[in-house]
């Protein structure tokens, strides 16, 4: 919790928090093409989950170049883009997550180990 | 991408080998451009808020599906699906209808910085597969993105952006598509984030700036590598038909004239013109002070042509349609039924209502829609209200040269203050006019009346009289003033002097009669003392006669009677 210091990770902290084990952590992950950074996106996501969220998390991967409506659908521009869409509130993640801090902070699980 | 060496320079001419061009169908905007924006490659277009870049873009693509069938996609970064097409249905574009065809599509991009955030590398790719997907599904040939600099407001790391929107306008000109970008004007630069750098074909600055409390768009092409274009600021007109360019800021003097004449709707008018009128397609001011006739004279021209089964136009900054017919009808006008036969259109239109641009391209617009073969612009000086005097002269130069272009024979009234020289017009565009008719009025003996005269016309032999200029029931009358006795008199002292006149000849008449009669009665007098004379003279032959043959008698009886005395005598 020492961390949480930005003002835009307190609200869906608490709410992890109220009831952490009954959250189920549900990721969608959009990419195009196998690239080195969708690859390495996926990688860091699996690592993270592995280390916070060990048997509580779902990874949906969507290829846009497989599904290009999806991007219109979900509103996707720059990829790679994570969407946590449980547990609420949907938080959005662009880049190849290889700031792990910054992931940490951003979908709240500093508290998870 | 500065380095690019595609474009051909110096091919000014559209239908040589060089940039292939993509016509926009936006009214103007090919004329400046010398034929459309270049095909394949994208364009920025640039300006401050409001100034009408989304709806330029969106035009580009509704004119390329309804006027040269060509699909688009117009990517929007600010305004949802729904939101632009309101804002297109009050300009008359049905967008769900072009969307519902397959020709269109909208995509609402939305980017929320506070809902993003950046944890390493990314791309934007995702931008390029909805963009890819839309194109490759309608065939798109045109593409707006509008704005697409929100992207640097929604997402963080500038310098990943500025490669992807490289990558992008690169990928944009391989896929062959014609592309307009739109950007907000920065404080120093074209755009607020210099997309300019790498959009380098073709530059348009919009502009929207408030001048006097009135507002004018203007539109100015910066750049346009490979292509000769007008690099002078055009006014933009946004009306209920959308957006509309006038390229007419270049002043030429290449006109086509011709030897044809138009009537001054004044048969002695006419006279005084060389016997015909006016010249076709030329220029006309009517100057004079208030009250001294103008527009009658103005309405005589309108009348004139369309009497002749030609069209006009009749822009009055001073009086609606209504009261201008109602008024013209005093003086035997009928305009009502020029309009009815649509041989007549009324522009009334307060000269504060809109900046000198919008008036020009209101009559531009016009002349575009209606085809007339003349004008009246009644009056020029309403639009000191709005301009300065170089601007309006300006402005008018550009009008007169607009109208002398196509052939429209333009009547432009000027009022002159009553202390100013009469030979002076308010705006100082006399030298623009062929023919400069002056209407004075002479005050004397307590009234004032109108004068008319032509101070110039070139190119004809034109009269240098003054004429007496009437307004009655059946149109208006020219007069010869009273030139007698070393004055020019004018209204009721000429009516005076003529009647003088007239006495005066009279009692001459008379006397000159008078005389002749007595000479003849005296004549006669004489001729009867001759016949009296005469018989008199006949009496005294006729008695000298009678006295001869008397004294014969009487000598012979004397000597009979001698003889018979000596006979009775019995002398021998």
């Amino acid at each position: 919790m020492t961390t949480r210091s930005t003002p835009n990770t307190s609200k869906p902290a608490r709410k992890a928090h109220d009831d952490p084990k009954r959250s189920q952590w549900n990721f969608r992950l959009y990419v195009a093409g196998a690239t080195p950074r969708s690859l390495t996106a996926f990688e860091n996501l699996e690592k993270i989950c592995k280390e916070h969220l060990t048997g509580q998390y779902h990874i949906e991967v969507v290829d846009l170049l497989k599904e290009p409506a999806v991007a219109r659908r979900d509103q996707i521009v720059a990829l790679p883009t994570l969407v946590r869409k449980l547990p609420p509130p949907v938080r959005r993640i662009i880049g190849d997550l290889s700031n792990k801090e910054r992931v940490l902070i951003v979908l709240d699980l500093s508290s998870q180990t | 991408m500065r380095n690019k060496t595609t474009a051909p320079r110096s091919k000014p001419n559209r239908n040589s080998i060089g940039l292939e061009k993509c016509r926009t169908g936006i009214p103007g905007m090919d004329d400046l451009t010398d034929g459309g924006l270049p095909r394949g490659r994208p364009t920025l277009v640039c300006g401050g808020a409001g100034c009408g870049k989304t709806l330029l873009g969106m035009e580009f693509v509704i004119h390329g599906i309804t006027d040269f069938g060509e699909p688009g996609v117009f990517m929007s970064f600010e305004e949802t699906e729904e939101e632009l097409a309101q804002n297109m249905a009050s300009l008359g574009f049905d967008l769900p209808a072009l969307v519902r065809q397959k020709k269109l599509d909208i995509d609402y991009v939305r980017i929320e910085r506070s809902e993003i955030e950046e944890t390493g590398e990314y791309d934007l790719e995702g931008l390029f597969v909805r963009l890819g997907a839309l194109i490759d599904e309608l065939g798109a040939k045109r593409v707006v993105l509008d704005t697409i600099e929100a992207l640097f407001a929604g997402l963080p790391n500038e310098a990943i952006l500025r490669a992807e929107l490289r990558r992008l306008f690169r990928w944009l000109k391989d896929r062959g598509v014609t592309t307009i970008i739109t950007g907000e004007r920065g404080d120093n630069t074209l755009t607020r984030y210099g997309l300019e750098e790498y959009v380098s074909d073709c530059v348009i600055v919009l502009d929207h700036r408030v001048r006097e409390q009135i507002a004018t768009r203007r539109l100015r092409v910066v750049k346009y590598r490979g292509s000769k274009h007008g690099t002078n600021e055009c006014p933009v007109l946004i009306d209920e038909h959308g957006l509309c360019v006038l390229p007419i800021s270049s002043l030429r003097l290449d006109y086509p004239v011709t030897q044809k004449r138009v009537s001054s709707g004044i048969q002695p008018l006419d006279a005084m013109l060389g016997g015909k009128g006016y010249y076709w397609g030329s220029s006309i001011l009517v100057s004079g002070g208030a009250g001294s006739g103008k527009s009658s004279l103005a309405t005589a021209f309108v009348d004139g042509i369309c009497r002749e089964g030609l069209k006009c136009v009749y822009v009055s900054f001073e009086e609606s349609p209504d009261q201008v017919a109602r008024n013209m009808a005093s003086i035997g006008f009928d305009l009502n039924k020029w309009v009815k036969q649509g041989r007549l259109m009324f522009h009334s239109m307060r000269s504060t209502a809109s900046g000198l641009e919008m008036h020009l391209a209101n009559i531009v617009k016009m002349v575009q829609q209606f085809h007339p073969d003349g004008i009246v612009i009644d009056p020029v000086t309403n639009l000191i209200s709005v301009g300065k005097g170089e601007e309006i002269k300006e402005m008018l130069t550009r009008v007169i040269d607009y109208l002398k272009s196509k052939s429209i024979t333009s009547l432009f009234t000027s009022l002159t203050l009553a202390d100013s020289p009469a030979e002076q017009s308010e705006v100082g565009i006399s030298s623009l006019m062929d023919t400069w008719l002056l209407l004075r009025i002479i005050e004397s003996a307590n009234e004032r009346n109108r004068i008319l005269y032509v101070l110039k016309s070139r190119g004809m032999a034109h009269s240098n009289q003054m004429r007496e200029f009437l307004l009655t029931d059946n149109g208006i009358k020219l007069c010869n003033p009273y030139l007698g006795a070393g004055a020019v008199l004018t209204g009721s002292a000429r009516l005076v002097q003529e009647t003088k006149d007239r006495e005066q000849m009279l009692k001459e008449q008379q006397s000159v009669d008078h005389r002749c009669r007595e000479l003849a009665a005296e004549r006669l007098t004489l001729e009867a003392q001759m016949e009296a004379l005469k018989l008199r003279r006949i009496a005294l032959q006729e008695e000298s006669k009678l006295a001869e043959t008397d004294a014969q008698l009487h000598q012979e009886q004397t000597r009979q009677d001698q003889k018979q005395l000596s006979i009775s005598r019995k002398a021998d």
